[in-house]
């Protein structure tokens, strides 16, 4: 196999890796959110069930998490899942695992806010949810971004997990290819290219953080 | 008719009973001070007027909005969610701490809950806005953020914030003790000038001088009742020894 084949294989297993990385951000950050209301919620019942859910996600691997949503169906309801389901599973994983993580960088961000905003756009006469929209969440995600940075570079990281349940994304396109070629240098070019994804992802955020640091 | 009228007022944190019985009606165009120790339960009765805290008994009017009442059994109730939403209409609030919204200019602080709570027309709201940043004294700092004002200019968009909901009625809570000394004259200026105007208004407040300026009526109170109340000349003739001692402690800090 020459080297351009490989580079354009891992390519392609590149472009997968990203469709993974955008469609677990597009579910996990506005399920965050609503996961955040649950563990915020004055509803024990529910406030307790969403505790109890986030410290499963963040206390087991995410590599366990995704091999039960894969074989879970199967296993437990004999369920026969077909073909383009391994995909579904990793996003369902990733955004359900995603989700809990930033629930919680949700919740300290919320609860940073000073109890006099609310007050204020209250006596104002703004109703409770256009304080959340217009007042509070701006200021949460303006607080949040450095965290969701972090979070969100270490996704591009975890995507390679995907192997696990053998979806065809570039780490496990790297490793297959090692394997049969006998050479490390796929592993090589995956690492650039994680590399070069992370400093993309990187350059955005430090840009949105810059864009929204026009206050204190 | 009054603007507003509390009776019986009473209000509880668990086993601490901070409000207990406290009455106050606030006539058009009057300007009443709350003096007291700290502690007494001045701002909580604000916070109780302003429906940031629910009271456990007594009533609340605003005009002839009813907004809470007393039940037989003694605990109060308050009025559907729509009809407060009217009432917080009547009045505003001038917070200790400025509470400005950080992240939009000052501008947009002022403009921002005409447009969008009250609905009016943004080009009338900001006309009306412009007009009273000149005259808090802060005309060419509409662009400018919170942050980027000293705390006396913060509260006076604050104060501005406020003014723009054309409020019949303006709360203030120690308006000037964030402030460094030589910033609350700028503030008390303009409460002065609002006061001239005939705006009704409560302030609390630990600036005697100036409570004895502006008031038509002084408050005193301790431990959660009113001990005294009336012209402004009782802060330099008290009748109650409690309110003697207030005031000659303060004096005894400031000298
Ligand atoms: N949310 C709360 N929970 C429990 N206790 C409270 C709460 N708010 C106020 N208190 C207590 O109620 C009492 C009255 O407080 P309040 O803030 O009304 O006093 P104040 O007269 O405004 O004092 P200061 O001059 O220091 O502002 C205090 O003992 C205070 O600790
Ligand atoms: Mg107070």
């Amino acid at each position: 196999m020459t080297f351009r084949t490989m580079v354009e294989m891992l390519l392609g297993g590149m472009g997968k890796s990203i469709l993974i990385y955008v469609l677990t951000l597009v579910g996990a950050l506005p399920l965050g959110l609503l996961v955040a209301f649950g563990r915020m919620s004055r509803v024990r019942p529910l406030q307790l069930f969403v505790k109890f859910y986030i410290s499963i996600m963040r206390g087991t691997p995410l590599m366990l998490q995704l091999l039960v949503v894969f074989f879970g169906p199967y296993y437990l309801f004999r369920a026969n899942t077909g073909t383009g389901y391994r995909f579904v599973a990793v996003i369902i994983g990733f955004v359900l695992n995603y989700a809990a993580y930033f629930a919680e960088i949700y919740r300290g961000g919320i609860n940073a806010i000073p109890a006099g905003q609310r007050e204020a756009a209250q006596v104002l006469g703004y109703s409770r949810s256009r304080t959340f929209m217009t007042i509070i969440l701006p200021q949460v995600i303006r607080h949040i971004l450095p965290a969701v940075t972090n979070e969100m570079i270490t996704l591009v990281k975890d995507t390679s997990l995907a192997f696990a349940i053998s979806y065809s994304e570039m780490f496990t396109l790297a490793k297959k290819i090692a394997a049969s070629q006998t050479t490390m240098m796929p592993f090589v070019i995956a690492g650039v290219f994680y590399y070069i994804f992370n400093f993309v992802v990187a350059f955005i955020m430090e840009r949105c953080e810059k864009k929204l640091s026009y206050y204190r | 008719m009054s603007v507003l009228q509390m009776r019986g007022i009473r209000k509880s944190f668990g086993e601490l009973e901070v409000l207990k019985d406290i009455s106050l009606s606030v006539e058009e165009g009057e300007v009443v001070a709350i003096i007291g120790p700290s502690g007494s339960g001045k701002s909580t009765l604000l916070r109780c007027a302003t429906l940031l805290e629910t009271v456990d008994g007594g009533s609340i009017t605003y005009l002839d909005h009813a907004v809470a009442w007393e039940e037989e059994d003694g605990a109060a109730v308050y009025a559907p969610a729509k009809e407060l939403r009217e009432v917080r209409q009547v009045f505003g609030l001038v917070f200790q701490n400025f509470n400005l919204f950080p992240h939009f200019s000052v501008l947009r602080n002022v403009t921002d809950a005409p447009m969008r709570v009250q609905k009016r027309p943004a080009a009338e709201v900001e006309q009306e806005a412009l007009t009273l940043l000149k005259k808090m004294g802060l005309e060419g700092r509409e662009k400018a953020y919170p942050f980027q004002l000293s705390g006396g200019q913060q509260q006076r968009v604050a104060i501005a914030r406020a003014l723009a909901m054309n409020p019949r009625l303006l709360f203030f809570d120690e308006p000037t003790s964030a402030l460094d000394p030589e910033l609350t004259g700028e503030v008390l200026r303009v409460i002065r000038r609002l006061a001239e105007e005939k705006m009704t208004m409560v302030i609390v407040t630990h600036e005697m001088g100036f409570a004895r300026q502006v008031a038509d009526r002084v408050i005193f109170m301790d431990k959660g009742v009113i001990v005294e109340q009336g012209g402004p000349e009782i802060i330099d003739h008290p009748v109650h020894a409690r309110t003697r001692a207030f005031l000659n402690k303060l004096e005894g800090e400031e000298a």
